[in-house]
């Protein structure tokens, strides 16, 4: 029995919308499961700097510098509010490089696709999001997609070191290096390099194109997928669909420094915001994936049975996986779980 | 009768005339007056000597050579007046040659059938796809896939029917790529707004044409706001010209995720190159696999046909176990293009024949079935129709 135990400190930003609602629920469960977790909560909303740039408020800058794990809740994507997307500031300011998203299926909440258990890491910081775009002519516009070695090198680094460190067998390379022949091209390189310094961990390459259409035929086939930026974007989103959606699917950003910021990769569904009728799922799966990476394996298995249980149990649901619970009542229902538990 | 030729005689006076004046009054006004002319097949080239077409084949690798035999042999056996020409491209050759010849023979003969043509690694970035090339010379513009789910096949999802419509020569298939720095790549994603509107009009008359009623533009505009931006708005310039078709767009990851979950609530869906990639290979696997579905470029002088999902299959050549019917119903696809519907007709439903009622099956749906039983029972079935036929 440990007095005192070692309490790490996260900064939890809730968001906007349902996001206070569902970080409100994933602290008590937290709580119940006696997680050495103390929370540091803070808001993002932009700010403007001196000199007119675009920033995140300094004290948030500062917790997240200080605790290096983050915990994150839907954000508002501002229409004409004058300063970019806050999900793009955060990903600048500490370079969260890459983007993981586990996707196993949940037994309990049914999808056509069963036994789907693989992991998506998605470079997070170039290729063809790099926003730079011209008009050519009047009618002619060209958008460009930036491969560097550094970036693809760093990306390929992260996918196999996860591989090793989540004893994941094999890791595949997903490219277009057939039309795309020099950017593409440079990023299987970095790939095959990082592959060689690897050699525990099985490396594959497979286009994009085959991808898909083997993931939507067999998805028990993958194991872990990396690959630029918008292969990412589309083959993680394809991936959480097989599972049933992004309101089920966490998600983990890795920055350089050792920042890590996992979240909810759902939108902030202002409709059902403040009618305790959220589903906390997709941010409590993400903070299970935190407690893993912050090497709290027997919390995180913990929290996570007592999740699936609840899921798969039928009795108590929110209305997105079908029941007709309430927020509170179904963390009420996996707090019990966990106390249970012990 | 009498008020079919009085209008078109009035579109004859009007879009010369007043064709650069009004804009888009004219691409609202012209197209309801001229649709009827405008038909999405173009007219077919002259049949050669004899009354027999000549068509271009393109073997190209893997499985390509083996199944494009199995098509020659069931044309022959019913008797259908194409003739091949074969032109081989050696995908280990760096020079270009092999495919400046296959690009000549097609503009000769105007229509062609292929095989996937294979890009090696080794190669160094300079030698492009010979497939994008072969498109891009052509001004293959429309990539038209039809998905249907098929009742024979078993899959996850029932009652598919999708039709989707790819923009094939630009976007980021542009092969334009440059190293200024040292381990700094940049690849040039091109959108034109002449290319835009010239597919979001192939998708909308062949909307209209097949009866169809929504057309979906899928896109990235939140991210690359200008060049998938000028892609949707070219996309709503031209569906304000067909009201009867309900028009609506969705981000590609979001499309992903509905076709995973919901593939049935798609209608015709049209994109630019890459999401075209990534969207037509989700569809070919939710309807059972890349043997299935059959796919068609259009040009505005040329069409050449192949499998949809465009795959070399390395590993299943020579093993007598890849799957014919994508490579046949492309050469079903072809006959209708050179108006032989009866041809078309008896081989397309000898297929389906042999998929959902005999059930003979291969290895990639789920069968034993060999690729030459699959040939064998399709010309059976054609024989027992009673339609001339060669001996087996």
């Amino acid at each position: 029995m440990y007095l005192g135990a070692w309490m790490q400190t996260v900064t939890l930003i809730p968001g906007d919308g349902i996001g206070p609602e569902i970080s409100v629920a994933v602290m008590k469960i937290f709580e119940a499961a006696k997680a050495p977790i103390q929370w540091e909560e803070r808001n993002v909303t932009a700010i403007k700097g001196p000199g007119g740039k675009w920033m995140i408020p300094p004290d948030a800058k500062e917790s997240m510098d200080k605790n290096k794990i983050g915990l994150k809740g839907p954000l508002k994507t501002p229409i004409a509010a004058g300063h970019p997307s806050m999900n793009l500031l955060l990903r600048k300011t500490f370079d969260l490089y890459a983007n993981v998203r586990p996707c196993v299926s949940i037994e309990g909440y049914k999808t056509p696709y069963t036994d789907v258990n693989l992991v998506t890491i998605r470079e997070n910081t170039e290729g063809e999001y790099s926003g730079i775009e011209h008009v050519i002519v009047d009618g002619v516009v060209q958008s460009i997609k930036l491969i560097t070695e550094q970036a693809s090198q760093r990306i390929a680094e992260y996918a196999f070191e996860y591989a090793r460190n989540n004893q994941r067998a094999s890791v595949t390379a997903v490219h277009k290096a057939n039309i795309m022949r020099m950017s593409d091209g440079l990023f299987l390189r970095k790939c095959r390099e990082a592959a060689e310094k690897h050699r525990d961990v099985k490396f594959t390459e497979m286009y994009l194109d085959t991808v898909c259409l083997n993931m939507v035929q067999d998805p028990t086939q993958f194991d872990v997928l990396v690959m630029p930026n918008l292969y990412g974007d589309i083959l993680s989103d394809l991936c959480a669909g097989l599972i049933g959606g992004l309101g089920v699917t966490p998600s983990g950003n890795i920055g350089a420094n050792g920042v890590a910021i996992f979240e909810s990769v759902h939108g902030t569904a202002p409709d059902i915001a403040g009618k305790d009728m959220a589903n906390p799922t997709a941010l409590l799966l993400s903070a299970v994936m935190m407690l893993r990476h912050m090497g709290l394996h027997g919390h995180a298995k913990k929290i996570e049975a007592a999740c699936f249980d609840t899921i798969r149990d039928e009795k108590v649901r929110t209305q997105d996986l079908g029941g007709n619970s309430k927020c509170s009542e179904f963390t009420d229902a996996i707090c019990q779980r966990v106390r249970d538990m012990d | 009768m009498a008020a079919h030729s009085a209008v078109l005689s009035v579109s004859k006076i009007i879009n010369p005339f007043w064709g650069g004046r009004l804009g888009n009054t004219v691409k609202v006004f012209g197209t309801t007056l001229t649709s009827h002319r405008n038909k999405t097949q173009r007219a077919p080239p002259p049949a050669k000597y004899g009354g027999r077409h000549t068509v271009t084949l393109i073997p190209g690798d893997g499985i390509g050579p083996e199944l494009l035999n199995h098509v020659r042999e069931v044309f022959r056996f019913s008797c259908v007046p194409v003739d091949f020409e074969v032109v081989h491209v050696n995908s280990a050759l760096e020079t270009e040659e092999d495919i400046n010849n296959a690009i000549t023979a097609i503009r000769r003969n105007g229509v062609a059938l292929k095989g996937n043509i294979e890009t090696k690694h080794t190669m160094p970035p300079s030698v492009k796809s010979r497939n994008n090339l072969l498109r891009t010379s052509l001004d293959l513009y429309a990539n038209v896939m039809h998905c249907q789910s098929l009742p024979g096949v078993q899959t996850r999802h029932q009652n598919i029917d999708i039709m989707i419509i790819r923009e094939n020569t630009e976007g980021e298939y542009s092969s334009l790529e440059h190293e200024n720095v040292p381990g700094v790549v940049e690849s040039l994603k091109i959108i034109t707004r002449n290319n835009s509107l010239r597919i979001a009009e192939y998708a909308f008359r062949l909307a209209r044409e097949k009866g169809r009623r929504r057309v979906t533009a899928v896109h990235k505009a939140n991210i690359m706001k200008l060049g998938d931006g000028l892609f949707l708005q070219c996309c709503r310039e031209v569906a304000s010209g067909y009201p009867d078709i309900t028009f609506d767009s969705m981000i590609v990851d979001n499309t992903t995720m509905q076709l995973v979950s919901k593939p049935q609530q798609f209608d015709v869906m049209v994109m630019p190159n890459l999401y075209g990639n990534v969207v037509s290979n989700v569809c070919a696997g939710l309807v059972g696999g890349p043997g299935l579905v059959p796919g068609a470029n259009y040009g505005r002088d040329y069409a050449v046909f192949e499998t949809a999902t465009r795959n070399t299959g390395k590993s299943i050549a020579d093993k007598n176990i890849a799957n014919p019917t994508a490579m046949l119903l492309a050469g079903c696809m072809m006959l209708d293009h050179l108006k032989l519907h009866d041809h078309a007709s008896s081989i397309r439903n000898a297929i389906f024949t042999t998929m959902n009622e005999n059930r003979l099956h291969t290895a990639d749906i789920g069968g034993q079935g060999t690729t030459s039983e699959v040939v064998q029972s399709v010309m059976r079935i054609i024989q027992s129709k009673g339609q001339l036929t060669a001996e087996f």
